[in-house]
């Protein structure tokens, strides 16, 4: 947040994590304005367990998450490509082996 | 289960929790006492639906203003439970009674139906509504009628959110700045005298002994919880003498008419319209 939006009565963004069921991960759901943690995780129930999506809430505070930067998408992502010897269909099985 | 087939748009899962249409279709008859008694808890819930519901689009934030809304249909729900079974003594739907009484007719207390206000005031109600509340569900679980004790069953749950909800903001407003615990202040001072109608032990319930919660023993376990709060939050516990009047009777306070005009008009101007 810039100096100019400081000052202002704005409550600090958050971002929100919802785990569906048990053994799944937390998924991102999206974020929302709070006053405080706790305040976001009320909110966070308020906005996206409407509909019995879950189980479990994480908020997190939105400045605290560090992203990839959207510009350097070549070099960030693009290096996977053409490297099919990561993945496993790549390899031809081997003699004598039935099931795989 | 009626909801099992998930034919909802919006695929909305209600799980096993009772619902109006049940309570409609479960053939359970009310008797007169039981029925007037769920007039009182259901026009307490309606009233306070249909005020909260005014904060929507006005809240101070949008996640506030959702919270309020959910609170709102929440209570909303409550009523929709009371009023279902209230007029199955006398054959009439929800939304005869929610729709087609007058003001005399309704017995709810005056604090529901007194205007939002700031945004501390409304908490203020919404404190002491939602305390009286989780008091009064956790022993109406307990009764010998068992749609009474359904609804409670499921009341409870979401008014624990409604009391939590009204804590944390009277926490926030009583210790943020000067100018929030005046208001917070202000607003409990405002409806400070209206809230003994709460706890008057009003006719028929003296007659439904087992069956009905008596309002007076939900006084000192509401009232000493409410105090923590009010206390923890650094703010005063008024000391106002109850307003005059206020039995439940139809004696109610100016705002009634008002809020029903607008509760009611649709409903009166298209009968039986449907959308």
């Amino acid at each position: 947040m810039t100096s100019e939006h400081s000052s202002s009565n704005t409550w600090p963004l958050w971002e929100v994590f919802i785990r569906s069921s048990r053994g799944l991960s937390h998924v991102h759901a999206g974020s929302l304005h709070a006053p405080d943690a706790t305040m976001a995780v009320r909110n966070a129930r308020d906005l996206y367990t409407r509909r019995n999506e879950g189980t479990s809430v994480w908020v997190v505070p939105a400045d605290a998450v560090t992203a990839s930067d959207p510009d350097s998408k070549g070099g960030f992502f693009e290096s996977a490509q053409g490297k099919s010897y990561r993945h496993a269909t790549y390899y031809t099985k081997s003699e004598g082996v039935k099931h795989l | 289960m009626s909801f099992a087939s998930h034919d909802s748009a919006t695929k909305q899962s209600q799980g096993d929790a009772i619902t109006a249409e049940e309570i409609a279709d479960s053939g359970a008859t009310a008797s007169e006492d039981v029925a007037r008694y769920a007039l009182i808890l259901g026009d307490d819930s309606l009233m306070l639906a249909q005020r909260l519901g005014g904060w929507i689009s006005r809240a101070p934030e949008l996640e506030e203003d959702i919270a309020l809304a959910n609170i709102a249909l929440d209570l909303l729900g409550h009523a929709r439970f009371l009023l279902t079974y209230a007029g199955s003594a006398w054959g009439k739907s929800e939304d005869d009674l929610a729709y087609f009484r007058d003001e005399e007719d309704f017995r709810s207390c005056r604090l529901v139906e007194q205007e939002n206000g700031d945004f501390g005031t409304t908490i203020a109600r919404q404190l002491i509504f939602s305390f009286y509340a989780h008091e009064l569900y956790t022993r109406l679980l307990d009764s010998e009628d068992r749609t009474l004790s359904a609804i409670a069953d499921k009341a409870l749950k979401e008014v624990a959110y409604h009391q939590d909800h009204a804590a944390q903001w009277v926490l926030r407003l009583g210790l943020g700045t000067e100018e929030s615990s005046r208001r917070m202040q202000s607003g409990l001072d405002s409806l400070w005298p209206l809230v003994e109608e709460l706890f008057v032990d009003v006719e028929p319930i003296e007659r439904l002994e087992g069956v009905a919660v008596p309002p007076s023993s939900l006084r000192e376990p509401t009232m000493r919880r409410v105090a923590e709060i009010i206390e923890e939050a650094g703010l005063t516990v008024p000391d106002a003498a109850p307003a005059y009047g206020g039995d439940r009777r139809g004696l109610h306070s100016e705002q009634r008419g008002f809020i029903l005009a607008e509760m009611q008009v649709l409903a009166r101007r298209h009968p039986d319209a449907t959308w």
